[in-house]
């Protein structure tokens, strides 16, 4: 089942001067995509927004193929339009159910994004055309195959697009860094100081939308999710600092991507999926050693605290 | 109080028994064509619509019986994840069954029920661990928890799904039915699992149907009187992770949770109480699951789950406009009339104020002087007059007007009211004399009967307003 496993194919094969542009390629998308959900993830994690992203990375797929259907592209700006556009009725349609009935926001999450999502694929499922655009990508994704397409400059359309993405991600929130920090701790300070919160919320979440469908055809709509939560969450327990979070996150998309490729080399499995598996080990392993809220580290400090006491005690008798 | 909850849980078995008959009914219903569903080039979609409704093909009995099954197991479980505010709880466990579902298939290489089901629960419990794990040694928060172990273990479930892909190509178009769902796939033993796993859950629910209702609504008295919140609650994620496993085949992984949202959602629109919800839900996701069943036969290659959501989402839609009290519509009616008779009760204040300029010597007011008291054009008041005319609040002479014996006291009630009210706000909450109008003329329409005597008794039966104004006294009998 598992094949054996073997260092020269394992980790030496992928990077000789044959390979190493496929490579290059394939780890260096997964890289953009799950650095740029990484670090939108980070601000959602910190707002207690990371099942807005689970809703929202479902919910763009009716937006994503009617632009597919009408443009015949899964790339450029219309897909981006459409996308954005279905990201922003998801948040309208979340917070029109819960102001006109008793629902609360977590079932008007529920229902929006599965009905959306659910719109979705029968439209996928009646598809014919140009555009290959199936259950399996909306599933799977196909990074491979997106990553080493040809195109017009010397690296694929969608690689351009990604990197352009993540490079305006952290652009962007730069720029206005102060707003999102004081509209994530303090949306009354925000106020105070005429920030507008409902503006950079839904700034936020068409943004998200950009990142989900950049990530759409080379990574599916479900592993997005693990994209946008898995990065944020490990930088999260490794630092309290906003900032040193959002780098730690991008160091997680890297090493993610590497360790997913040749994991996905060994096993020969899907792409996306082993570098979510990977994410997942890193997290684990940052969740039993981190210097603050690591299961060892902490279990010490009781241990060391509780002998303290202990001396302590004796000490006085 | 402990007798309270064993009493009311009576009911719910005695409603459920109608299913029974109806699967009954299913199973012995005579077969003539044993086609599979899938089996679509020849016939149309009248064909098809009818091949579904003469319930011959055992093909679709099965589908139906499962959906009716995955409908009662999906309702009653919903309710409690809606009341609770677990919605995202089970997207979660619907996504992170996967990779039990992938070893499970491993194992036998089929789909073969039990060792699906057992990996899939066993899948499910262990991440509703993580989740409860990760949130006890981290500062990570619920939401967070929850996304990581829903892409987590989706993420190892399409890992797995791709090996066996890539190891058994051909074997492997059954375990893709799980991801979206298909109804047709559903065949005799996977309707007894289903069966079996809603039997479960039923008799499991009915006999705690106490102890869930009261740590789903009141943790701490839950403890108090013994009940351990803990235990319950993974009794809960256990048979949520049933009801994933039953709806799986027919819904999908992707989408299972809508089946366990939108219907107990749909109920919630309509009812209060839970057992009325529980068996409102209950119909709810039985109708869904049948009628998505249903039209996703229609065609070829139509996914089952998609089409069950959005029957569920048209369902809620439909609830969500027009249920009786929570409904948009009459929401929206009821609001309508509240605006017309204050419209009514604004234009007899005005009456009363033009006949108390006149010192009550003149009973008759022009129109015109009604619109210009009013500040409305006289179309406007003409409207308003025909409005008053028809509710039978004061009489019409041309164009001449005079109250009706109800519209006088219904008059000298609101602007009793409005001047009772400015002198409560001046004289108890200390507000100045020119700041309290506003106030006044929104609450005139709304203080009842009761809550005027009690303000006439701490203000001393009082004459005079704070502008100076004879408060009216009203003689009416106080119905008791």
């Amino acid at each position: 089942m598992i094949p054996e496993f073997d260092w020269g194919v394992f980790l030496s094969e992928p990077w000789n001067s044959y390979q190493i542009e496929t490579t290059m390629k394939i780890v260096g998308m997964g890289f953009l995509v799950s650095a740029a959900c990484g670090w939108i993830g980070v601000f959602l994690i910190v707002r207690r927004m990371a099942l807005i992203g689970d809703a929202i990375s479902h919910s763009v797929l009716p937006g994503i193929v009617l632009a597919a259907m009408l443009f015949h592209t899964l790339s450029g700006p219309w897909i981006i339009i459409g996308a954005g556009l279905a990201g922003f009725l998801t948040t309208v349609f979340i917070e029109w159910i819960q102001k006109h009935s008793r629902i609360k926001s977590d079932a008007a999450i529920g229902i929006v994004f599965t009905s959306l999502f659910a719109l979705g694929i029968v439209m996928v499922s009646q598809m014919k055309g140009s555009v290959h655009l199936d259950a399996d990508c909306v599933l799977f994704g196909n990074l491979a195959e997106v990553a080493t397409r040809n195109g017009d400059f010397i690296l694929p359309p969608n690689m351009i697009q990604a990197a352009i993405v993540l490079g305006l991600t952290i652009l962007l929130s730069l720029m206005f860094y102060k707003e999102l920090l004081v509209s994530s701790f303090d949306p009354i300070l925000a106020r105070s100081i005429g920030i507008r919160a409902g503006l950079v919320h839904y700034g936020k979440m068409a943004w998200l939308s950009v990142i989900v469908v950049t990530a759409f055809e080379a990574v599916g709509s479900v592993i997005v999710i693990a994209m946008l939560i898995i990065p944020g969450a490990t930088a999260l327990l490794l630092s309290d600092k906003l900032r040193v979070a959002l780098v730690l996150s991008l160091v997680h998309a890297l090493l993610s991507s590497v360790i997913g490729y040749h994991l996905a080399l060994w096993l020969n499995s899907n792409i996306p999926a082993a570098m979510v598996v990977a994410g997942l080990l890193l997290f684990g392993l940052a969740w039993v050693f981190s210097p603050s809220q690591g299961i060892i580290p902490v279990w010490m400090a009781r241990r060391d605290f509780s002998e303290r006491i202990a001396l302590s005690r004796s000490g006085r008798k | 109080m402990v007798v309270n909850w064993w009493s009311s849980e009576r009911r719910i078995p005695v409603s459920n028994c109608y299913w029974i008959v109806a699967i009954v009914f299913l199973l012995a219903a005579p077969s003539a064509f044993a086609a599979r569903i899938g089996d679509l080039s020849e016939t149309t979609v009248l064909e098809q619509a009818a091949r579904f409704f003469t319930f011959q093909d055992p093909a679709v009995r099965m589908a139906l019986i499962g959906c009716i099954l995955l409908g009662i197991c999906c309702g009653l479980l919903g309710t409690f994840i809606v009341v609770r505010q677990f919605a995202l709880v089970g997207d979660t466990l619907a996504h992170a069954v996967l990779p039990g579902i992938a070893l499970g298939y491993l194992w036998s290489l089929e789909k073969a029920p039990l060792p699906l089901f057992i990996g899939a629960v066993a899948a499910g419990i262990i991440g509703a661990v993580v989740v409860s794990l990760i949130r006890q040694t981290t500062k990570t928060k619920r939401d967070s928890a929850l996304g990581i172990v829903l892409g987590g273990f989706y993420g190892v479930g399409i890992l797995l799904i791709s090996i066996i892909q890539e190891r058994y190509p051909r074997d492997v178009a059954g375990l893709k039915s799980f991801l979206f769902g298909s109804a047709a796939a559903l065949n005799e033993s996977d309707v007894w699992m289903i069966g079996i796993i809603t039997v479960v859950s039923v008799v499991i629910l009915v006999l705690f149907y106490g102890q869930f209702k009261v740590v789903s609504f009141d943790g701490v008295y839950a403890r108090s009187i013994g009940i351990s919140a803990q235990f319950f609650h993974y009794l809960l994620m256990l048979l949520l992770a049933w009801a994933v496993v039953a709806a799986l085949q027919a819904v999908g992984v992707v989408l299972v949770s809508a089946m366990l949202i939108i219907p107990a959602a749909t109920a919630y629109l309509l009812t209060d109480r839970l057992h009325w919800m529980l068996l409102l839900s209950t119909c709810f996701g039985i109708l869904v699951a049948a009628v998505g069943a249903f039209l996703s036969f229609l065609g070829p290659n139509l996914p089952t789950g998609p089409f069950i959501v959005l029957t569920a989402s048209a369902v809620f839609l439909l609830v969500f406009a027009f249920a009786p009290r929570h409904g948009l519509v009459s929401r929206w009616w009821r609001r309508l009339k509240q605006t017309r008779q204050i419209t009514r009760e604004n234009s007899l204040k005005a009456i009363y104020h033009l006949q108390e300029a006149g010192g009550f010597a003149e009973e008759w007011i022009t129109i015109e002087k009604l619109s210009e008291q009013r500040h409305r054009s006289a179309e406007e008041t003409q409207q308003e007059v025909t409005s008053l005319v028809k509710h039978g609040l004061v009489l019409r002479d041309g164009n001449r007007l005079q109250f009706s014996p109800t519209g006088k006291s219904r008059a000298a009630e609101i602007v009793r009211n409005h001047r009772l009210w400015e002198l409560y706000l001046t004289d108890r909450a200390n507000i100045a004399p020119d700041h309290v109008h506003d106030d006044a003329e929104k609450i005139e329409h709304i203080l009842g009967e009761e809550t005027i005597r009690r303000m006439e008794e701490s203000l001393n039966l009082p004459a005079v307003d704070p502008h100076g104004s004879q408060i009216p006294q009203v003689k009416k009998e106080v119905t008791s």
